[in-house]
C-alpha cells in the first residue's frame, strides 16, 4: 500500500488542542471535526488540504489530551499519513486503533519541507521525497501492531480473533 | 534484573512471572473509565463488535464531567448517549449530575481505584490513580471500547525514570510546584512512553492530594504513568474510602531505571509554567509583575480539599483585585459540601470569587471561564497550550492554588508570601 501527497510541515509538540480545539468536541462526527482540523495552529489547513496529503512534524506530535477526535479529524480531512520524529503515546495508540497511518522517522521529519511531494510505502517503510529525490526508512511497527493496522483498526482485529 | 513497580503490576495483570521493558502484553483490567466527550465515540465503536455487551458492569465508570451540566444542545446529546448506554448495560458506576465530580477526583473518593489495579481511561489524566500505587494510564475511545467489551488491553511494558524526592517541602511548596519543577527539568516529552516512579523520604511529607496532583501531571511530561509507593498515608486513605481488597507491589531493589533524578523538596520555590508549554517553568522570585485578568482554582489537578483549604486560607478576609475574575471549582460534590461545612465557600464568595458546581469546563476551554483575545489567566489546571482556555491569543500561567489565590488578590502573578 502506498500514499502520495503534498506536505504540511509543523514543529515540535503539536498538541491535540490545536489539532482539534475542545470547543468543537461537543461533536463526534468525523466530517464536522475535519472542518476544524489544525484550526488553532494553521487556519488555512482545511482550505488547502487535498485528499492524500501528508503531515510531517518534529518531536512529540499529538501531545496532551487523549481525544481520539484528533486522529479522527486528521484522517477525515483526507490526510493519508503523519510522519514525525516522535509521537505522544496516546496519539500513537489512537492512530493505530482507528487506522490512521503514522510513521516515526527523525531523518524524514528533519529533511522534508512544506509543500514537498512525498510518497510513503507502508509495506517497506520507505519514505521518498519526490521533490528532492531523497529517501528515508521509517521505524518498523512491531508485528502485533502490523496486524491491527492490516485489520484497519483494533475493533476489526479483535473481531477477527474470535 | 528486577522489575519496577509498574512492571510488577503489569506482570501480575498479564498472568506472567516476569516482564521486560518493550515487551507487548495483554493485561486484565480492573476499571475502564470514560467521560462525556470520549465515551460517545467509544459507545459508537461498541456497535461494531460482533459480541455484544460489556465485560463487567461493575468495572466500568462513566463520568459526564467535561461539559456538564450540559453546556449546549450538542453536549446534551452526548450526555444523553452516555446515560442511555449506562442504563441499557446496567453500569453500576455511572454518575449523574448531582452525584458526580471531576472523574479523577471522584473515582478515588468513591473507592473505585486501589493499589495494584490496572486502569485505563479515555482521558489523558487517568494517570492520577498512580498516587494510590495503581497502574493507570490514558487511552483513546477505541481502547476504551475494547476494554469495555473484553476487559483487557494491550500494553508495551514501559521502562522507567526514578524520581527520588528528598527532604521536607519548603513553605508553600505543594504537589503542583513539585510536578511543575520536574516537567521544567525533563521537558514535555522527557518521560515519553515511560513510567515516572516516585520514591524517597520526602514522600511521607506529601498529602494524598499532593500525590494525586503529581501523578495527574505525569502525562504533561509525556509519561505513560506516574506511580507512588503505598505507605501509611495511602493505607489510611484507603481505609476511609474503600472496601475493596488490594495488593501492594514494590519495585525490586535491582530494578533498572533509564534515568534517576533527585528532587530536594526543601530547596524548591513556588513554580509557574509560562505559555504555551508546561515545561516553560519559572520560580516565583524570578517573575516580574505580570498583570492578569482571570484566575481559575480547580480541575482534576487541583480541585481537591487541600487545594480549596489552601486557597481559602489566603483569600480569607481579603478581596480579589478590582476587575479580576476568580473562578473556584471544587472537584466533586463531596468536596463542595465539605467546603460548605468548613465555611470555605463563604470565604470565596466574600472575597469576590464565583464558585461553580464540579466541571472540567474552563480547563479545556469548554465553558465557565473562556478567555478573550489578549487576556491572561493564572490557573491551577494542567495545560497552557495555545487556545487551550479560549482565544489563541490568550495566555495561561499554570500554578499552585496558593500562587493562584495570591495572584487573584494582587492582580498580577504573585507569591503567597506577598499576602
Amino acid at each position: 500500500m502506498k500514499a502520495e501527497g503534498k506536505v504540511f510541515k509543523y514543529g515540535d509538540n503539536v498538541d491535540t488542542d490545536v489539532i482539534i480545539p475542545a470547543r468543537y468536541l461537543n461533536s463526534s462526527d468525523p466530517k464536522e471535526l475535519a472542518t476544524h482540523c489544525m484550526e488553532d495552529i494553521d487556519k488555512d489547513f482545511v482550505n488547502k488540504v487535498q485528499q492524500g496529503d501528508i503531515i510531517v512534524a518534529d518531536k512529540n506530535f499529538g501531545c496532551g489530551s487523549s481525544r481520539e477526535h484528533a486522529p479522527i479529524a486528521i484522517k477525515a480531512a483526507g490526510v493519508s499519513c503523519v510522519i514525525a520524529e516522535t509521537f505522544a503515546r496516546i496519539f500513537y495508540r489512537n492512530s493505530i486503533n482507528i487506522g490512521l497511518p503514522i510513521m516515526e522517522c527523525p531523518e524524514a521529519a528533519k529533511a522534508i519541507k512544506a509543500g514537498d511531494d512525498v510518497e510513503v510505502d507502508f509495506d517497506s517503510g520507505i519514505i521518498t521525497d519526490k521533490t528532492t529525490g531523497e529517501s528515508f526508512k521509517a521505524q518498523p511497527f512491531p508485528e502485533f501492531m502490523q496486524e491491527i493496522i492490516k485489520a484497519e483498526g483494533l475493533i476489526n482485529y479483535i473481531n477477527s480473533k474470535k | 534484573m528486577g522489575m519496577t513497580m509498574t512492571q510488577k503490576i503489569l506482570a501480575n495483570a498479564a498472568g506472567l512471572e516476569k516482564v521486560e521493558a518493550g515487551q507487548l502484553i495483554m493485561a486484565k483490567l480492573n476499571l475502564v473509565l470514560g467521560n462525556d466527550i470520549t465515551s460517545p465515540v467509544a459507545i459508537h465503536e461498541m456497535d461494531k463488535f460482533t459480541s455484544k455487551g460489556v465485560f463487567d458492569k461493575d468495572k466500568i465508570a462513566l463520568v459526564p464531567d467535561h461539559f456538564v451540566p450540559n453546556k449546549d444542545i450538542k453536549s446534551a446529546e452526548h450526555c444523553k448517549c452516555v446515560r442511555e448506554f449506562a442504563k441499557k448495560n446496567d453500569i453500576t458506576n455511572y454518575f449523574e449530575v448531582g452525584e458526580m465530580g471531576i472523574e479523577h477526583a471522584l473515582l478515588p473518593e468513591r473507592g473505585l481505584t486501589v493499589p495494584g489495579d490496572v486502569i485505563i481511561g479515555a482521558d489523558s489524566h487517568t494517570c492520577t490513580y498512580g498516587a494510590l500505587g495503581a497502574f493507570s494510564t490514558g487511552v483513546g475511545s477505541t481502547d476504551m471500547a475494547a476494554g469495555m467489551a473484553t476487559g483487557e488491553a494491550w500494553f508495551k511494558v514501559p521502562s522507567a525514570i526514578k524520581f527520588n524526592l528528598t527532604g521536607k517541602p519548603a513553605k508553600w511548596i505543594s504537589g503542583k510546584d513539585i510536578i511543575l519543577h520536574i516537567i521544567g527539568l525533563i521537558g514535555v516529552d522527557g518521560a515519553l512512553y515511560r513510567s515516572m516512579e516516585f520514591t524517597g523520604d520526602g514522600i511521607k511529607y506529601l498529602t494524598m492530594d499532593d500525590r494525586f496532583t503529581i501523578a495527574n501531571m505525569a502525562i504533561e511530561a509525556g509519561g505513560k504513568n506516574g506511580i507512588f509507593p503505598v505507605d501509611d498515608q495511602t493505607v489510611a486513605y484507603l481505609k476511609e474510602h474503600t472496601k475493596r481488597e488490594y495488593k501492594v507491589f514494590e519495585a525490586d531493589a535491582d530494578a533498572h531505571y533509564d534515568e534517576e533524578y533527585t528532587i530536594e523538596l526543601d530547596k524548591l520555590k513556588p513554580t509557574v509554567s509560562f505559555p504555551h508549554l508546561p515545561e516553560n517553568t519559572h520560580t516565583i522570585d524570578e517573575i516580574d509583575e505580570i498583570k492578569i485578568d482571570q484566575v481559575v482554582i480547580g480541575s482534576c489537578t487541583n480541585g481537591r480539599l487541600d487545594d480549596m483549604r489552601i486557597a481559602a486560607g489566603i483569600l480569607k478576609g481579603k478581596h480579589i483585585a478590582k476587575g479580576m475574575r476568580c473562578i473556584v471549582i471544587p472537584a466533586t460534590q463531596q468536596i463542595y459540601l465539605q467546603c460548605m461545612e468548613e465555611g470555605l465557600l463563604k470565604i470565596f464568595i466574600e472575597s469576590g470569587c464565583v464558585v461553580s458546581t464540579p466541571t472540567c469546563g474552563p480547563c479545556l476551554g469548554g465553558y465557565m471561564g473562556i478567555l478573550a483575545e489578549g487576556e491572561l489567566c493564572v490557573s491551577t489546571t494542567n495545560r497552557n497550550f495555545v487556545g487551550r482556555m479560549g482565544h489563541i491569543k490568550s495566555e495561561i500561567y499554570l500554578a499552585s492554588p496558593a500562587v493562584a489565590a495570591a495572584s487573584a488578590i494582587k492582580g498580577y502573578i504573585a507569591s503567597p508570601e506577598a499576602i
